[in-house]
């Protein structure tokens, strides 16, 4: 079958294109890319004016909480929750009950996501065993059964020696290790970034050293193994400036941000609701200079990724004290509408930056296939709707959890299509795209 | 109705009742309304004077006393109030609570909801705690003291005690030294005393000052002669002795040396000094005993103070004068 994605704005930067292109989808590839492309028996979608047809946007940095915590997420929900919010791909976090330290686990994920049928799935697998920290994972089984990176997140590697050891085994396979940076000492019991807001709340905070120390320490590790380091969801001013000291030097260093914390500061710990437990995440939100230099890491390349850190949590965990709620916010399907009003139309990013930062720069860091709309690739398409205006609903997220702090705001940019494999996973109701069914 | 400008805090207030149904910190409170707070604590005391110490203001009403921390000055403190106005009281303690079971401060806050208490008083070890308690409540909350945040009723009967002194608070140079970082009664006490004028001076082992404490508007010093130099007012904060395992000081006897209040470091101080301390004391830690018990000391006027202070904050927060002359 061949369909024919007609008149809409290509931003491909891999393939240097950002114009009117039509776009031949024949099966589950991409057969053409060009001007007035010929019908040719094609089904024709007609994308609408202002809609950008764009390689699709892989998240690879989410928690899916299947298996073991299916109250959270399930594979399915998450997956679902991925493609409404224009990802055609995912890379899930290994902090599972179990673990995913060993391939049967991995196994049962991709199964449950060929089940699901909606976003690719790429499971990242554990550094140690259990993510204690002592023995290391069997790497190479988890690479075989699907793994394309490994991580102790939610908490860093425990060691500086596990670390190396883990960046030189893992660096055999071209596997890059992915860091939750902390400093676990210097983070104490903090439940809040270390600054006036949580001092005027008496909440116990957590410096941006804690997080910079991690940094500095995987980049030094990077330097000694040669292997690739990535920083995970980086939120404070002293680590961007590490990881682009890092880069000048050589050292295999990327990193990404977050949504929420581009967006928001420890301010919002404050207001509107006080001690909301929907702004209580590690990284904590940091202060304005530290939010302000994630805008400027973005803008000048620094930054590779926007990465979600999706972190659903039953309401009941988040309904409790401050202290006692669990870390994180649900951010899969609030990601582009944020990056879209908070970057591109604030004018600190231009589109085909923010298709780098949310497409072919975690392709090329986790090394799996997209980034691109080039001929014979599998035909995964994210068509985004710029200039939609969407008003975030808690209640209507397909996340299994509602925990954003973003219920009822007006943002500018949607999704008006996800395709992955050449099938529609997810359309919105919202954005007239004739023949898109 | 909406307020006059008040333009001389410590004159009589143009507000009659309190413009909300919860007490949870002195941040929430405009000047007036702490004003007000405090003079009705004033015809409160005189009710403690009484033979017979007992009105019928909050006749009929239920409030419970919600304790979720060991606490015997403030809860008895209010169980006093709370009797002399003549409101039926309920003390739970997290001993003797379902908590115990498992149960969640928004589940035990329903359940109490649902047997219709007109306020919960609450004391929690985690900030916030009152916030979260107010948004599931329609009972009036008042916070006993949440975590690190605030203990609003302290900062107000330590103002009743300092106004009751010195006859106004807008000017006073007030030192406050101990450990600030992880002292709700520094966050109230800050936040009020600048609110009236006060000329706030903050002091401890950097260790224990909050990030950015200037942001409050007070002056922050390790210097203990300097924060002490000429003050009017001098109150110390409860020292504890697990902070030594945190490594935020030495040592309790290099921390009496560094910066506790002895008669030598009190000579700095405005002759007619007020010494105060919200309790417990550590006697040699960070007060010496022939202070605590000296001339200077205000510690067991602050005790006393607290029930009219709180009387007066239960009163006017179940509808003071409006509710009587609407009645």
């Amino acid at each position: 079958m061949k369909r024919l994605l007609k008149g809409g704005r290509v931003v491909d930067p891999a393939n240097g294109i950002d114009g009117v292109h039509d776009l031949l989808i024949d099966g589950d590839r991409i057969a053409a890319i060009g001007r007035n492309l010929p019908v040719d028996g094609a089904d024709v979608v007609e994308i609408p004016q202002g809609c950008v047809v764009c390689p699709g946007f892989i998240d690879m940095h989410v928690h899916l909480r299947e298996p073991g915590q299916e109250h959270k997420e399930t594979v399915a929900s998450g997956t679902a929750a991925a493609v409404a919010g224009g990802f055609t791909a995912v890379a899930c976090m290994p902090n599972t009950t179990p673990i995913n330290d060993d391939a049967n686990v991995t196994a049962y994920i991709l199964a449950r996501a060929a089940e699901a049928g909606l976003a690719r799935v790429y499971p990242i697998g554990a550094v140690s065993r259990g993510s204690k920290g002592e023995l290391l994972a069997d790497i190479a089984e988890l690479k075989q059964a699907g793994c394309v990176a490994i991580t102790d997140d939610g908490h860093p590697v425990a060691t500086a020696l596990l670390l190396r050891r883990a960046m030189e085994y893992a660096g055999m396979f071209g596997m890059p290790v992915i860091e939750h940076c902390e400093d676990p000492s210097l983070k104490g019991d903090g439940v809040a970034h270390e600054g006036f807001h949580a001092a005027r709340l008496g909440l116990r905070g957590m410096p941006g050293a804690c997080e910079a120390l991690g940094v500095e320490r995987g980049i030094l590790l990077s330097e000694l193994t040669g292997s690739a380091f990535h920083v995970a969801h980086m939120s404070a001013r002293a680590s961007l400036r590490a990881v682009r000291k890092g880069k000048e030097a050589g050292v295999r260093v990327t990193c990404e941000v977050t949504p929420h914390h581009f967006t928001l500061t420890d301010e919002s710990l404050a207001s509107p609701i006080p001690y909301d437990t929907n702004v209580k995440m590690n990284p904590p939100l940091r202060e304005t200079a530290d939010r302000d230099a994630m805008f400027a890491g973005i803008a000048d390349g620094s930054i590779d990724a926007i990465a979600t850190d999706h972190a659903p949590h039953h309401y009941d965990e988040k309904n409790v004290e401050f202290d006692c709620a669990p870390f994180g916010i649900v951010g899969l399907e609030t990601a582009v509408a944020l990056s879209l009003d908070r970057l591109v139309h604030a004018g600190i990013i231009r589109l085909q930056r923010l298709v780098e930062l949310l497409s072919v720069n975690p392709a090329r860091i986790l090394g799996v296939p997209g980034g691109s709309l080039s001929v014979g690739v599998p035909a995964d398409i994210t068509i985004l709707a710029p200039d939609l205006r969407v008003t975030i609903e808690a209640q209507k997220l397909r996340s299994r959890s509602k925990n954003t702090p973003f219920d009822g705001w007006e943002l500018r940019g949607g999704v008006a299509a996800t395709i992955v494999g050449g099938r529609n996973v997810f359309v919105n109701p919202d954005t007239p795209i004739v023949g898109a069914t | 109705m909406s307020a006059p400008v008040i333009t001389h805090v410590d004159e009589t207030p143009a507000v009659t009742s309190l413009r909300r149904k919860d007490l949870l910190g002195i941040a929430d409170l405009a000047p007036d309304e702490i004003a007000l707070i405090l003079d009705t604590a004033e015809a409160m005391k005189e009710v403690g004077s009484r033979p017979i110490k007992k009105v019928p203001a909050l006749r009929g009403k239920t409030v419970v006393n919600l304790f979720y921390e060991p606490s015997t000055r403030t809860r008895t403190s209010f169980e006093i109030a709370e009797k002399r106005l003549s409101a039926d009281t309920l003390n739970i303690a997290i001993a003797s609570s379902s908590v115990v079971k498992g149960e969640t401060l928004a589940d035990t806050a329903l359940n109490l909801e649902a047997m219709q208490p007109d306020m919960i008083v609450l004391r929690h070890s985690s900030s916030g705690a009152c916030h979260l308690l107010s948004r599931i409540c329609r009972s009036g909350i008042i916070n006993a003291g949440d975590g690190m945040h605030e203990h609003p009723t302290q900062a107000l009967l330590d103002a009743f005690t300092i106004r009751a002194r010195k006859k106004r608070l807008a000017g006073l140079k007030v030192a406050i030294i101990g450990d600030l970082l992880h002292s709700r009664v520094l966050r109230s006490n800050i936040l009020l005393l600048t609110k009236m004028g006060a000329d706030v001076w903050v002091c401890g082992p950097p260790t224990l000052i909050p990030t950015d404490v200037m942001r409050f508007g007070v002056r922050a010093t390790s210097a203990v002669d300097e924060a002490v130099a000429d003050a009017d007012v001098i109150m110390l904060l409860r020292i504890q002795l697990e902070r030594m395992e945190g490594a935020f000081f030495p040592s309790l006897r290099e921390y009496f040396n560094v910066f506790g209040m002895t008669e030598a470091r009190l000579r700095r101080a405005k002759p007619d000094v007020i010494l105060m301390h919200p309790g417990p004391m550590n006697r040699g830690v960070e007060i010496a005993s022939e202070v605590a018990d000296g001339p200077y000391s205000v510690i067991l006027d602050q005790v006393a103070n607290g029930v009219a202070v709180r009387m007066a904050v239960l009163y006017l927060l179940a509808g003071g004068v409006e509710h009587e002359t609407a009645a």
